[in-house]
């Protein structure tokens, strides 16, 4: 076996064997599910806390209004004073009084009602309120202008515009979100690949300097082939843990979908999908008709394209920053010391997420899209939250594609021969916290 | 003569800072050479242009007559000051780990590695991890694991700290050992007195520079100031020194009149000491009469100090 194969086989292993790692890999998707569960029931828990309120109504108006809903019920108060009512709504602890005072008009009923509470009245409590009142208002002031209240109903019935593309195809609503979503579920899952792996050769370089074996390896083998050797075995044991996730993730949601009596036929699809987007296709509200063209436009995705280039900006983006780390992990003596280099490069990481998220949603291929999609530093999560869109036309231009993926294999090069270089120097260095200066300086040496 | 390393005219700076300054240095094949000098003289640095781990600015290196490249790692064995282990691994798992990186197979590598267990009676080690192991135990495992590829040439950097005094013999004899077998030894310390006897050839090295090398014995010679130490019984032993101080130089003397024993330092003025034997033994019986050898610690010295006068 050659020599990078035996590094990689070794730092393969001892990142497998860790304890920390086999927790991590078997513990998290149980803490994952478990905390969604918990979301859920506390979600539950607070939505099904329902609120009494009392209504002292001495209008003529507002008499149908307040029946039961889902989260509050109302307690009609008659034949009361406001100071009676208030004290008997202290003493069988309601959420508040509703005050509609006696009025000629529902205008002038409703300048004068008054809500009383204990404390600062909860916002969806209070906005539910003014609900009421300002429907009651519209509707009122419809009345005047001679509108029936049937003519209202047909007022408020639903409307969306249809929308097709020139070529005829229907266009659905959000399913320019739904693509991005899909690639940024990718771009996300390179972040968090980049930050936790990266991360892991960080240390096991510093673990190397601290235990002093540096030496005694590289006077066998070269400082670029140990730093290689580190990063790629690293990367597989990364890429074990997200191969055991995304089948137990895939086979989990199987399970509960066919529990829910869902049918399965279509997750199969999707089951390729990190968790969190296909989670959120899963719970996506629509009709059984439009659902289907969803299905058929989330069919028409390229698949094939979207992953092939997904390990290609995978690949390239991960080795361009697990060599940094590596370089930083070199640089320092300690953890504690590598805080002042990480931040520099998250930063580009998290940029790229937001402007993803903020920018590359709503439009594509604007400006912005482009320009971070194509800096090497973001396109691997960026392009990938375009691509779903296609290639060619209306998609992705391909010249923006050969350039971001040149641009990335450039910027690829040049990192690890810079990484290299003060890795090579680094491991050899103890004792002190190197400046940005010095560590210029050590590219010279 | 044969030399297993050439190194000539090597030149490495960091910075605007010399860590090596036109070193030239011949080890023979088959020797032990020590290459000694203070903290950053500029020894490990020559250590690592040998090993390949960082390079020289100028000047080349022949490994047995040809210049120095890649295969020649598998041919040397390096113990570097600055020597540990992967504290999580299993010793046994590790020493394959490395011996395979000097390229040995794993078959053959296994062999070798309890062979040498077996010879420094640490077989019982092998599913022990490194952490469970006291810091000369550990230095155990190093050695077998820098020698254990049978390297033509071996370079132990400050190769006795750590040890205990048992073990570090242990190491000792086992280092002289390799070199009756025909391996070439590099030591390299600051601790001059610990290699001193067990070199053949030393270069000394100060600031980046080379001052002096050579075979130990010759540079011994070249040192040697001709002052014996002398010790003999006479009677009124004070008289003697003062006669003797009329022809050479006593630097000290110390007589103790009850048991009429003479002790002294003399300076003759050659290498020649028939008269100063003769007038001895015409006084009294001499008891010992030894010439003081310079140590390298006494020519390091003198050789900065020297060299510090002409500049």
């Amino acid at each position: 076996m050659n020599k990078l194969g035996l590094i990689i086989k070794r730092e393969y292993l001892a990142k497998v064997r860790n304890k920390s790692f086999v927790i991590m890999t078997f513990l998290s998707p149980i803490l994952m599910v478990g905390m969604i569960v918990l979301i859920a029931y506390l979600t539950k828990i607070n939505d099904s806390e329902t609120r009494v309120i009392s209504v002292l109504n001495e209008s003529s108006f507002f008499s149908t209004d307040f029946g039961p809903a889902k989260s509050t019920s109302y307690v009609i108060l008659k034949d009361l004073s406001l100071e009676e009512a208030k004290d008997s709504t202290l003493a069988l602890n309601f959420y508040g009084l509703l005050y509609i005072p006696e009025g000629e008009t529902v205008v002038e009923v409703s300048k004068s009602a008054y809500f009383f509470t204990k404390e600062a009245p909860n916002s969806n409590v209070l906005s539910k309120l003014d609900g009421v009142f300002q429907e009651r208002l519209r509707q009122e002031k419809l009345v005047d202008l001679g509108v029936s209240a049937q003519e209202f109903e047909d007022i408020d019935s639903g409307f969306q515009l249809q929308t097709e593309t020139f070529e005829g195809e229907q266009n659905l609503k959000g399913i320019n979100e739904i693509k991005a979503f899909i690639g940024g579920g990718f771009g996300y899952l390179i972040m968090m690949f980049i930050i936790i792996y990266g991360g892991f050769v960080m240390r096991s370089v510093i673990e190397e300097k601290t235990s002093r074996i540096i030496e005694v390896i590289i006077s066998s083998v070269k400082p670029f082939q140990l730093m290689m050797g580190k990063i790629i075995g690293t990367s597989l044991a990364g890429l074990t843990q997200f191969a055991i996730w995304i089948f137990s993730a895939s086979l989990l949601l199987l399970v509960v979908m066919s529990f829910l009596g869902l049918d399965t036929s279509g997750i199969q699809n999707t089951a390729v999908l990190p968790g969190s987007a296909a989670n959120g296709l899963a719970a996506m509200p629509t009709e059984v008709s439009e659902m289907q063209l969803y299905a058929n436009e989330l069919f028409q995705i390229p698949w094939a394209m979207l992953i092939f280039f997904f390990m290609i900006y995978f690949i390239l983006g991960y080795l361009i920053f697990s060599s940094i780390y590596a370089a930083i992990g070199a640089a320092v003596d300690n953890e504690t010391d590598t805080q002042q280099f990480i931040f520099p490069i998250i930063l580009p990481l998290i940029l790229a997420i937001y402007v993803g998220f903020f920018s590359v949603f709503g439009n594509p291929h604007g400006p912005i899209a482009v320009g971070f999609s194509l800096f090497p530093l973001t396109s691997p999560i960026v392009m990938l939250m375009r691509l779903p869109g296609g290639i060619g036309e209306g998609g992705v231009p391909i010249w923006q594609l050969i350039l971001s993926i040149t641009l990335l294999v450039g910027t690829f090069i040049g990192i690890v021969w810079l990484a290299a270089k003060i890795y090579r120097v680094g491991i050899l260095m103890y004792g002190k916290k190197p400046s940005y200066k010095e560590l210029f300086k050590w590219l010279k040496y | 003569m044969n030399s297993i390393l050439v190194a000539e005219q090597i030149t490495k700076k960091f910075g605007p800072h010399f860590a090596l300054k036109n070193v030239s240095l011949e080890i023979p094949t088959n020797s032990i050479y020590g290459l000694l000098g203070p903290n950053g003289a500029g020894k490990t640095t020559l250590i690592r242009i040998i090993n390949q781990i960082t390079y020289p600015d100028s000047g080349h290196v022949l490994f047995n007559g040809e210049p120095l490249k890649a295969e020649h790692i598998s041919m040397i064995g390096y113990l570097p000051e600055e020597r540990g282990l992967y504290k999580s691994m299993k010793v046994g798992e590790q020493a394959l780990y490395l011996a395979q990186l000097k390229g040995l197979s794993k078959g053959e590598a296994k062999k070798r590695l309890l062979y040498w267990f077996e010879r420094l009676e640490i077989g019982d080690w092998w599913n022990k991890k490194i952490q469970e192991l006291s810091k000369g135990m550990a230095q155990k495992i190093q050695f077998i694991v820098t020698v254990l590829h049978e390297p033509k040439l071996l370079i132990f950097d400050e190769p006795f700290s750590g040890f205990d005094p048992i073990n570090a013999n242990i190491i000792k004899e086992e280092i002289l050992q390799l070199k009756e077998r025909g391996t070439s030894i590099i030591f390299s310390t600051h601790r001059m007195e610990s290699v001193e006897e067990i070199c053949e050839y030393i270069a000394l090295l100060h600031n980046a520079e080379k001052i002096l090398d050579g075979k130990l014995s010759d540079i011994k010679r070249k040192y040697k100031n001709n002052i014996y130490n002398v010790g003999m019984a006479i009677q009124d032993g004070e008289k003697f020194i003062n006669e003797l101080s009329d022809s050479f130089q006593i630097t000290s003397s110390d007589y103790d009149k009850a048991a009429a024993q003479l002790q002294f330092k003399i300076q003759l003025p050659s290498e020649d000491t028939r008269p100063l034997l003769d007038q001895l033994s015409s006084r009294g019986t001499i008891h010992n009469f030894v010439e003081t050898i310079p140590s390298a610690n006494d020519i390091f010295i003198k050789t900065v100090q020297s060299k510090s006068v002409n500049e």
